[in-house]
């Protein structure tokens, strides 16, 4: 290198860095990719909500489906809620857990709200939430055929996230389960 | 002067309850396996609340995992069980002090890495520093030896 690039040394250093602190500004670090991707949904054996009916895994999955982690205490939930019902409307099939939670108050708000979900497990001390990596409601796991995990959204899912994110993984889940 | 006791007493027992809110206490069957508690739990990362390790951090899944980590010690679980079975649930993430392998790799040689580099251009700069002086770019020239001479001559004779 000849001397004089050397002077430049600090310079392309500092363009360097700038480039990537200027990506930095543009990542979620609250983004966490989920440990249980491409892993079976874990085992468990849990009420359902409103009834005396118990479920397990069998119960939820079969089909590529959506997973949605709810709690009445959790605000953004109620953001979220009037698209669940929307795609609910449209015929995605919606799993929710009811996420450390009172079964009479989460009963209530589905009275009051409607009810998206074919089944709600009640995960009342929060044991399938731990398993999960649950870690903020509102959470969406999508599920293949086989039960098996294979995106996490956290936080809202609204129709951008949907149309952008989770509908073209769920178009190409329920392609590749019908195939074979 | 009683009711000046009492509600000092008052103020007293309500700062105590709030701190008793704050941080719930475990009883260990052992003094061993509590400072595990203390070390395990300073070196999980709260999922939430992410600059923070559990045991600094108040929010229900910090909770939650304090007490997940009380139970599983009390089960007799080892470090490394406990570890593995966060891991498991919330990824490398949670660990302060992440397993060497995978993409961990570059994080843990990072460092050592630098510091080689470091000593690297150290050395090079020094080692070039030290052959521009003997170099025989700043030995002058006869023609400047001469020079130098008339030019030490010619003071010598006008003082």
């Amino acid at each position: 290198m000849g001397p004089r690039l050397k002077l430049f040394l600090p310079l392309f250093l500092f363009a360097l860095l700038a480039l990537v602190l200027f990506r930095g500004l543009f990542l979620d670090p609250s983004e966490m990719p989920s440990a249980l991707i491409d892993r079976p949904l874990p085992a468990f054996n849990l009420p359902a909500l409103g009834g005396a009916q118990q479920l397990s895994r069998d119960d939820v999955t079969g089909q590529v489906a959506l997973l949605n982690v709810w709690a009445t205490w959790c605000v953004s939930c109620r953001v979220e809620h009037p698209y669940l019902q929307q795609l609910a409307e449209a015929g995605i099939p919606i799993y929710g857990l009811n996420y450390k939670d009172s079964d009479e108050a989460a009963q209530g708000w589905l009275d009051e709200l409607g009810n998206p979900y074919r089944l709600t497990i009640a995960d009342r001390e929060g044991t399938l939430g731990l398993d999960l990596g649950v870690y903020g409601a509102p959470e969406t796991y999508l599920l293949d055929a086989s039960g098996v995990v294979r995106y996490r959204h956290v936080g809202v899912v609204n129709e951008d996230v949907w149309r952008t994110v989770l509908e073209p993984m769920y178009l190409e889940l329920k392609k590749g389960a019908v195939a074979p | 002067m009683r009711p000046v006791r009492n509600l000092l007493a008052c103020v007293f027992l309500v700062v105590a309850s709030q701190a008793l809110a704050l941080i719930e206490t475990y009883d260990f069957s052992s003094p061993e396996l509590e400072e595990r508690y203390q070390q395990l739990s300073e070196e999980l990362r709260c999922p939430k609340c992410q600059n923070q390790n559990i045991a600094d951090s108040n929010a229900p899944i910090a909770q939650d995992l304090r007490k997940l980590l009380h139970q599983q010690l009390e089960a007799g679980a080892s470090n490394e069980e406990i570890l593995d079975y966060m891991v498991a649930r919330y990824g490398e993430f949670v660990r302060y002090r992440p397993r060497f392998g995978g993409t961990t790799v570059f994080l843990w040689l990072a460092p050592i890495l630098l510091l080689l580099a470091a000593i690297g251009v150290l050395l090079a700069t020094l080692r070039s520093r030290s052959t521009k002086v003997g170099d025989k770019g700043t030995a002058l020239t006869e023609q400047e030896q001469a020079r130098l001479q008339s030019m030490l001559d010619k003071t010598e004779r006008d003082s």
